[in-house]
């Protein structure tokens, strides 16, 4: 083991530094996570504690699956989570390869004012947007939920693609060309591969602030029919009583499908953001 | 079969001319080579003929059909790229048949044709294989074949050895010269390097700023040159430019090529010392500082022993030495 790039004082520092921040990132994670477990009892006694064979209890699950129609809110936040990440993924991508690939006048304008939603947030515009879905008669339905978190999540999309873009190489779009590819075929079988990890960036960026919205699904869609987890957890939170047991039992759910979907993205997320440092 | 006309082709990139109306005639089966310093726009015309870049104005005529509204797949062409430009995620074998599969050529025709191209081009070994596992050298091979399987009217090579080591490069060399004498296809090459371009060249356009400044064979344009910057740019080392006043000439410079020199150590028209000697074993090349030329490179034939300090005198053959004008031409 060489000694010039390995120093064991400076290798302990390190992992404790990083063990340091892995253990408060994910305090609040594993304090959800294990009170979910306890009797209501257990939770206000010692909420620091994790289960024991006395406290063990299942309640707040049995609470959650049994009340409500919680598969049916899972389904919806799934719905519109994985819709809006594919619209925003397709149309993003296909904006920023617009703007990466072709010269028209305008261009450096237009990729300004795709870019300018990153710095203004949408909420803003809640009530312009309420009053549209109320006229287009939209409201209490997903697909009102799946555009606006589509216009969202675009911003980000094509300013963060169209970089990628245009480091894919000019010679071998142009050798499609002169096999006789078609545009869409050059975007969707020549470069969409090559930008895979910068898209798998982007999908992460964009799918985790969805799936945790709770403003959107509370003003565009309240109804039971199209309540998604987040919104559906506030069923358990009462004026006067809070069923404990069931809020961290719902939100321990909550996070299993995003942390699922998150895995899969992040092998192709390491490579997109070390992606140009090394080469 | 493989003809081409280039009719007063501009192109400008906003304010930016970087093709100056350029005419040229290419018959079937030369081997055309475009040759000239970065930024010359000799990348440039090479797309406009092959359809990646419309030209500002002007014609492209491909065979007596005028092609400057056809897209790139329709004019019977094919490109080589510098950076080989394979698809990576296809196999050697489909890299080679994607063009064909696009314009509906049936199975048997283009297995057959990967056939041939891949015998010729030695790459039977790695036919299943994806750009990712070959050499460098492979990859361009694998371009090149790319090319020809399509049988186009007209090759097209956008510096295809600039990214390949020196001795690859010289061997891809040979490779294009040889699919160029058994093709007897019309190829259009385009390089910076002027002893490609004197190896594979039946015809050279040497171009600079937007503008042809000369075309013709190899030997003419080394032994002939129109003006001062085709003088320089061919031919290695580079001629010697001597201000014409310094030396009481009328001619506003004289050039004379570092081969057309000869040294003495006891007399000569140019007196000099020797700065540096270059020993290639085969020839020597001496940096003198004159008097009267200032510095020049001679080339001597062998081995020439000749240490800095020493004083040379160095004769410019008179025969081949070359006079040119305020305006850079040569003087009659």
């Amino acid at each position: 083991m060489s000694t010039a790039t390995h120093s064991l004082p400076r290798t302990i520092g390190a992992h404790v530094v990083l063990l340091t921040y892995t253990v408060i990132a994910l305090f609040p994670v594993i304090i959800v996570i294990m009170n979910s477990f306890k009797s209501r009892a257990a939770i206000f006694g010692a909420p620091l504690a994790p289960p024991t064979p006395n406290t063990f209890d299942l309640i707040g699950y049995t609470t959650v699956i049994g009340q409500g129609d919680f598969i049916h809110y899972f389904q919806n936040s799934l719905v519109v989570t994985v819709a809006s990440l594919f619209f925003v993924l397709l149309f993003g991508a296909m904006a920023a390869f617009a703007l990466s690939e072709y010269r028209f006048r305008g261009n450096s304008l237009m990729g300004l004012y795709l870019a300018l939603g990153i710095m203004i947030p949408i909420r803003l515009a809640t009530v312009a947007i309420l009053q549209l879905m109320v006229m287009s008669g939209l409201v209490n339905t997903l697909t009102a939920l799946i555009l606006v978190y589509t216009a969202q999540g675009l911003p980000l999309a094509v300013f963060i693609l169209s970089e990628f873009m245009k480091q894919v190489s000019d010679d071998l779009k142009n050798a499609g060309r002169i096999d006789g590819l078609s545009e869409y075929t050059i975007f969707f079988r020549l470069v969409l591969p090559l930008v895979r990890p910068s898209m798998a960036t982007v999908a992460v960026f964009t799918m985790i602030p969805i799936w945790n919205d709770l403003w959107f699904p509370l003003i565009l869609a309240p109804s039971e029919e199209t309540k998604t987890v987040t919104l559906g957890a506030q069923l358990f939170l009462g004026q006067f009583v809070t069923n404990w047991n069931a809020i961290l039992a719902a939100l321990s759910l909550a996070i299993m499908p995003v942390l699922i979907l998150y895995v899969i993205f992040s092998r192709q997320l390491i490579r997109g953001i070390t992606s140009g440092a090394v080469k | 079969m493989g003809s081409l006309n280039i009719e007063n082709v501009k192109k400008a990139f906003g304010p930016v001319e970087v093709l100056k109306g350029i005419n040229l005639e290419v018959t079937d089966g030369e081997f055309v080579v475009f040759v000239g310093p970065s930024g010359c726009g000799k990348s440039t015309l090479l797309r406009v003929i092959a359809g990646l870049e419309d030209s500002t104005s002007g014609r492209v005529v491909i065979d007596g059909a005028d092609v400057s509204a056809t897209p790139p797949a329709k004019r019977g062409i094919a490109m080589v790229f510098q950076t080989y430009a394979l698809y990576p995620h296809l196999t050697v074998k489909n890299n080679m048949g994607l063009g064909l599969k696009q314009a509906g050529t049936p199975a048997a025709e283009i297995d057959r044709r990967i056939g041939i191209a891949s015998s010729m081009l030695s790459l039977e070994p790695y036919l299943a294989r994806r750009p990712a596992e070959l050499s460098g050298g492979q990859r361009q091979r694998v371009a090149i074949g790319r090319a020809v399987v399509r049988e186009p009217k007209l090759f097209l090579f956008d510096e295809p050895l600039s990214n390949l080591d020196a001795a690859l490069r010289v061997n891809t060399r040979l490779e294009i010269a040889q699919l160029h004498r058994r093709l007897k296809a019309t190829m259009i090459y385009v390089t910076h390097d002027q002893v490609e371009a004197m190896t594979l060249a039946d015809k050279i356009v040497v171009l600079n700023a937007g503008k042809i400044e000369q075309i013709g064979g190899p030997m003419e344009l080394y032994n002939s040159p129109a003006n001062e910057f085709v003088a320089g740019f061919i031919g290695s080392p580079k001629m010697n430019f001597v201000d014409g006043a310094r030396l009481g000439e009328t001619a506003k410079t004289i050039g004379v090529r570092p081969e057309h020199l000869t040294v003495d150590a006891k007399s000569g028209a140019w007196m000099g010392t020797v700065v540096h000697a270059e020993h290639l074993g085969a020839d020597t090349n001496l940096y003198l500082d004159c008097e009267k030329a200032g510095l020049i490179t001679v080339r001597i034939f062998g081995v020439y022993n000749a240490e800095p300090g020493a004083t040379l005198y160095a004769t410019p053959d008179p025969a081949r030495t070359y006079r040119f004008g305020a305006d850079g031409k040569v003087l009659k």
